[in-house]
């Protein structure tokens, strides 16, 4: 593995081995060591071309908890706002010696374009590129997941999940449908039809337009942000209206399995799409997904820099 | 191919080091145990069990990985990460024993001292490995060995375990010609 663009790159040894590295991570995290020597001299770059807090927060934490040199770089405040280009964005961060970028990007495939052309020779990881996929976040879903409910699997065969919303907008869908197929899951997407994506059929993945009926036979619901800033049209009539067909609250809870998690890779919209008393409860995984979130980084840069960049080779 | 440790040579060898280390500390009481994983966590756990039939009493036992602090990281593929687990006593002030399968460069006892140091002091560090075969890169000694192995560097030292590779055997055998 030299890039992280796609989980649709992924096979199942691969991810398979991020998640088990992860887990050794995590251990390490929750004892006193908080800091490991191995990238040390390496320099990681995050390139935020779109606003974040979790997912840049986590990876910078990650990096510094490997000791990796960490240079934040964020469209605001950066020559990108002057109207400055990937490719000389680029390659003033090869100039730099950037090991690594981590990119969030509101265009689709500027991950793919980082790393296919030239520009820079380092290892690049999609953080988020617009509407397309979300890779790191679907393995610390995976991740969280598997910690719960794998009794001790390594991948999560005979689960099901559901992920309900704005299934149009998110990139996290995309890259949790392929993960959680290839790790042997069911998924089942709850959206109204507006808000799922042309060619959904294709996905590995089931579709139900009735929120209730999918509840009560699910191991985790996977709620998704209703993105109000990339929608243009009107996709539903108001948001009491979605809240009430597709909102996880309270009474909703009450019919899932009583081991289920409920899951939300934040932003939070509370009062929209989860419920305030949902969203603290003691089944939500929301905070330790975050936390969980810095583990899995951990291991995605551990895979990706420790070893030699000429023989990139995998588990 | 040459069988230089047999089943019952491996098993007299950890008896007779469990004993040294014993003697070594003046009994059990502040001694803990770190294997390093995969074959010396499974040695580690020998030797705390034949520590414990003979004191009578439980011994700390547990594994340091070192593949993160590796000083080889860059040079090859990346590694799986294994288990630490440090026992519930800690190795604060104690008289730490490592335990590896070969002991040959030193560089993994190094990498080992360095993840230590992560953890806690320790009062002292001891050494402890199946075989040594030489050829150390580093000013690094083992304080119990179960077999010295003079070795040839074209030579390869393959320790089996009953736990991983379904039966005990050390064996000697010219690599294989690239």
């Amino acid at each position: 593995m030299k890039h992280l663009l796609s989980i649709a790159d992924l096979n199942l040894q691969e991810a398979i081995g991020i998640l088990d590295t992860a887990t050794e991570l995590s251990r390490i995290n929750d004892g006193q060591i908080k800091k490991l020597p191995t990238l040390r001299g390496r320099t990681v770059v995050n390139l935020f071309a779109e606003d974040s807090t979790r997912t840049r927060i986590s990876f910078e934490a990650a990096a510094k908890r490997l000791s990796a040199d960490v240079i934040n770089f964020s469209a605001k405040g950066s020559s990108i706002s002057k109207g400055e280009s990937l490719k000389d964005t680029a390659m003033t961060l090869q100039a730099m010696g950037a090991d690594a970028v981590v990119i969030r990007h509101s265009a689709s495939g500027a991950a793919q374009r980082l790393a296919d052309n030239q520009w820079m020779s380092g290892a690049v990881i999609n953080a988020g590129d617009g509407t397309h996929e979300h890779p790191s976040q679907a393995l610390l879903d995976a991740f969280t997941i598997r910690k719960h409910l794998g009794k001790g699997s390594s991948d999560l065969q005979g689960l099901h999940v559901a992920i309900v919303g704005d299934i149009l907008h998110s990139r996290v869908a995309r890259s949790n449908v392929l993960l959680l197929a290839l790790l042997g899951a069911k998924v089942t997407l709850v959206a109204p039809p507006t808000l799922l994506p042309i060619g959904i059929k294709k996905w590995p993945c089931a579709v139900s337009y009735d929120f209730d009926s999918v509840l009560p036979y699910v191991d985790a619901v996977m709620m998704l942000r209703v993105q109000q800033e990339r929608m243009t049209e009107l996709f539903f009539p108001n948001a009491r209206e979605y809240s009430r067909y597709y909102g996880l609250n309270a009474e909703r809870m009450r019919t899932l399995k009583p081991a289920a998690l409920i899951m939300h890779p934040g932003p939070m919209n509370r009062g929209l799409e989860i419920s305030a008393e949902v969203a603290d409860s003691a089944r939500s995984v929301i905070t330790e997904q975050v936390s969980n979130g810095v583990s899995v980084r951990m291991a995605i840069l551990y895979v990706l820099l420790a070893g030699s960049s000429l023989d990139v080779g995998s588990f | 191919m040459n069988v230089v440790l047999s089943a019952e040579d491996i098993s007299r060898a950890l008896t007779r080091i469990s004993h040294e280390i014993l003697e070594r500390n003046h009994g059990s009481t502040n001694v803990a145990i770190l294997g390093i994983p995969t074959r010396g966590a499974h040695l580690a756990l020998r030797v705390a069990e034949i520590m414990a039939k003979i004191e009578g009493t439980n011994i700390p036992c547990g594994t340091l990985d070192i593949t993160l602090h590796r000083d080889d990281l860059r040079l090859r593929p990346p590694r799986a990460i294994m288990p630490t687990l440090i026992p519930q006593s800690g190795i604060e002030g104690r008289d730490v024993v490592l335990i590896d399968d070969v002991l040959f460069s030193g560089r993994t006892i190094r990498s080992a001292l360095d993840a230590l140091g992560e953890v806690g002091r320790p009062k002292t560090v001891q050494l402890a490995v199946l075989v040594d075969r030489g050829h150390r890169e580093l000013p690094i000694k083992a304080d119990f060995v179960g077999k010295n192995l003079p070795s040839s560097l074209d030579q390869s030292v393959r320790v089996s375990l009953t736990e991983i590779d379904g039966r005990d055997e050390v064996v000697i055998e010219s690599r294989k010609q690239p």
